[in-house]
């Protein structure tokens, strides 16, 4: 194993008497540990003979083929040994790259070389130990991407790269032979038509949130009086567990698709998408009015006083001062929203809303967990590629407005 | 010229401003001083129409203040306050532009005078035109908030405790600039204040407040001879009053034919500072130097003694 040379950024310290003293690194300890039990203690893989009887787990070197199996125990070796010592940030990064490319590979060898030839009902999926390894790498190229606190848009880069990386992977056929791959290749159309819904439902919900937030926002903002009703309101809305909130939900909606004409026609029932957008609206409702509330009331006194008083209209106050000044808190009150969004839109299959939901509910109803995780992969990762993205934007908004708080 | 008519303004039936009348001068500064609570920002505030009055009128040139709408009226009057009211997010340059922005002047006009400005305020162009606010010291976030104020070229510049944050050197450095500006443009500046020194450094007028009613309104000299009520003899300050006297005009004002020896004065410096700089030096005499450096003649501890004594 290569060890850690004087690399830029990082220099070894020499102890008085000339000895390298070898320093550990606190996150890389506890990373190194979760490896160590992931490769050592944990099943890599699981084989079944069907997609529901209780599987057969595999530690790596039961799972892949005899060279390949130490190669990767190697390669897993070598990743800890530079998480654990301090080391550059670069040289980590590339690590956990180098980590989750190669269990990305290994997972589709093992499907490929437990699963027997011409047998279409045996299921191979990730074990314990690959999901305990992908979780150490993920947190380990987190923690060296904010150490090296890139650029919004480096970051975006990054996010692209790791997803056009997964892109590849998967249009390659190399994880063909994995179970989720198997539940997804039976339901490809399917899938797409719950994906789209999936976010129609959580992105749509949004812009309707933040369509009435904001002004709703702004009112309370400007009518003290307001506010605390409209807050508390919308606080007890968000107490209401969701499923609640769908079953009371349900006599309204139908009522209204009675009763309104062309309600109907539109959608709208007691149950079905109109219920969980309406749910998810309301949920949305008081991260962005309460955000919007509060960074309104961050603008500086002084700076609205002046604005006043050289001949601002209302209107050119809130636009050119008040909403600039507060725009980075009301972001990140849309970047809740989103991330909350995108997670409680897979409760909305519960009563036919569609969405990745409907793949965790049928799943779960055929103990099938295969299935569980073709809906519940793609909403993790929709939630976090958004939370990403939000975040860049905040920052690429933020710079001069970040420096200009301090004024 | 501003003409206050009998302006009242009351909150709830507390009255804050009790009807108020004076006439200000065009082109001269007009100090309010009072202490907190006597209504002075109120009043300040009714000029430019960011308070409406309860009654009573404000002409401006003649016309009524409410002949336009109040944001109007408020782009056409100066409008400087304390902790200057800097927009953090748009920077030096910008914030200098707002009001042309607002009242429609083409780009070369609003950039020759947003360089004109920084340049007047000793705030060198190419440096700070493209700073944000809290990238400059507190003097320079002041002078761009006046800078800001007289951007549209306003008859009347309103200033509500301008220097109120500022430490007493740049205090000091920022009220003559002040003077300066107010000499060159003619701009008619009515300034809130509870600090006597400023008012009498800057006032032609100063117009005393006390719950809400104006005691007393006239020259600085006026002030300390004839104080109209006891509450503006403690304002002034009984054991201040010789060097309130002093401190109204400049040494130039004093200069008297003759020789001195010593370090010359600046004629601009007031005389209460001359007085200041005698007693230290130990010498009845000090010459008294114009701006260009050529020697105008003298003050003498006897002339500024004379000055300072109760007026007849």
């Amino acid at each position: 194993m290569k060890r850690p040379g004087p690399q830029k950024g990082s220099r070894p310290e020499w102890d008085g008497d000339g000895s390298l003293s070898i320093r550990f690194d606190k996150l890389g300890v506890v990373i190194a540990l979760l490896i160590a039990y992931a490769v050592l203690a944990a099943p890599f893989a699981t084989f079944r003979a069907n997609r529901i009887v209780p599987g057969d787990a595999k530690g790596i070197l039961q799972a892949l083929p005899a060279g390949a199996g130490m190669l990767l125990l190697a390669l897993m070796a070598g990743v800890a040994l530079v998480v654990l010592l301090k080391t550059p940030t670069r040289l980590r990064l590339f690590a956990a790259a180098a980590g989750l490319a190669a269990i990305a590979v290994f997972i589709g060898m093992a499907a490929t070389f437990l699963t027997p030839p011409a047998n279409s009902y045996a299921r191979v999926s990730p074990a314990s130990g690959f999901w305990i390894l992908l979780f150490s790498f993920a947190l380990l190229a987190a923690d060296s991407i904010t150490r090296m606190r890139p650029l919004p848009l480096v970051r975006l880069l990054l996010l692209v790269m790791t997803l056009g990386g997964a892109a590849v992977v998967l249009t390659s056929g190399l994880w063909d032979g994995l179970s989720i791959l198997k539940e997804y290749s039976g339901r490809a159309d399917v899938f797409w038509l719950e994906a789209g819904r999936h976010v129609t439902l959580a992105l749509g919900s949004l812009f309707a949130a933040v369509l009435v937030g904001l002004p709703l926002g702004i009112l309370c903002h400007r009518v003290a009086p307001l506010r605390a009703g409209v807050l508390n309101t919308l606080n007890l809305i968000q107490t209401i567990p969701s499923i609640a909130l769908f079953g009371i939900l349900i006599a309204p909606l139908g009522w209204i698709a009675v009763n309104v004409p062309g309600a109907a026609a539109i959608g709208i029932r007691g149950i079905g998408a109109a219920p969980a957008f309406v749910a998810l609206f309301l949920y949305s409702l008081l991260p962005v009015v309460a955000n919007t509330v509060v960074g309104l009331a961050g603008v500086p006194r002084e700076a609205n006083e002046a604005a006043r008083g050289i001949g601002m209209t209302d209107r050119q106050r809130l636009f050119g001062i008040e909403f600039p000044l507060a725009m980075p808190v009301i972001l990140t009150g849309i970047r809740i929203v989103l991330v909350q969004n995108i997670g409680l839109a897979t409760i909305a299959a519960l009563i036919g809303g569609g969405g990745f939901g409907v793949f965790v509910f049928q799943g779960i109803g055929q103990t099938a967990m295969d299935l569980v995780l073709l809906g519940a992969v793609p909403t993790v990762v929709l939630a976090f590629a958004a939370a990403i993205v939000l975040d860049a934007l905040i920052e690429m908004n933020a710079p001069q407005r970040e420096r200009g708080r301090t004024a | 010229m501003i003409e206050i008519d009998g302006i009242t303004k009351r909150y709830d039936g507390i009255t804050v401003v009790n009807n108020v009348s004076m006439t200000i001068e065009p082109r001269t500064v007009t100090v309010i001083v009072g202490t907190s609570g006597s209504g002075k920002t109120t009043l300040l505030r009714m000029i430019n129409r960011l308070v409406e009055p309860t009654a009573g009128a404000i002409r401006l040139d003649g016309d009524d203040n409410r002949s336009m709408p109040g944001f109007e009226l408020r782009r056409r009057i100066g409008y400087a306050i304390q902790g200057h009211g800097l927009f953090p997010h748009r920077t030096v340059a910008q914030n200098i532009a707002t009001v042309p922005v607002l009242l429609g002047w083409n780009k070369a006009r609003i950039d020759a005078k947003v360089t004109e400005l920084l340049t007047l305020f000793q705030l060198d162009p190419a440096a700070f035109a493209n700073r944000f606010p809290h990238e400059l010291s507190g003097g320079q976030q002041q002078r761009v908030g006046v800078a800001r104020a007289l951007a549209a070229e306003p008859n009347v510049l309103l200033m509500d405790e301008p220097f109120g944050a500022l430490d007493p050197i740049i205090r000091a450095k920022a009220q003559a600039d002040l003077l300066a500006i107010q000499r060159l443009l003619g701009t008619t500046i009515v300034l809130v204040t509870h600090d006597m020194d400023e008012a009498f450094h800057l006032a032609h007028k100063i117009a005393v407040m006390d719950k809400g009613a104006l005691v007393q309104y006239g020259r600085p000299a006026e002030l300390v001879k004839d104080p109209a009520t006891a509450f503006v003899q403690t304002l002034i300050g009984t054991s201040e009053r010789p060097f309130r006297l002093l401190s109204i005009e400049t040494a130039g004002d004093a200069v008297e034919p003759g020789p001195a020896e010593g370090q010359p004065l600046a004629e601009t410096v007031s005389q209460r500072d001359a007085l200041s700089e005698l007693l230290w030096s130990g010498r009845a005499a000090l010459p008294v130097a114009a701006t260009d450096g050529t020697i105008l003649g003298r003050v003498t501890l006897e002339g500024l003694t004379r000055r300072a004594a109760k007026p007849q």
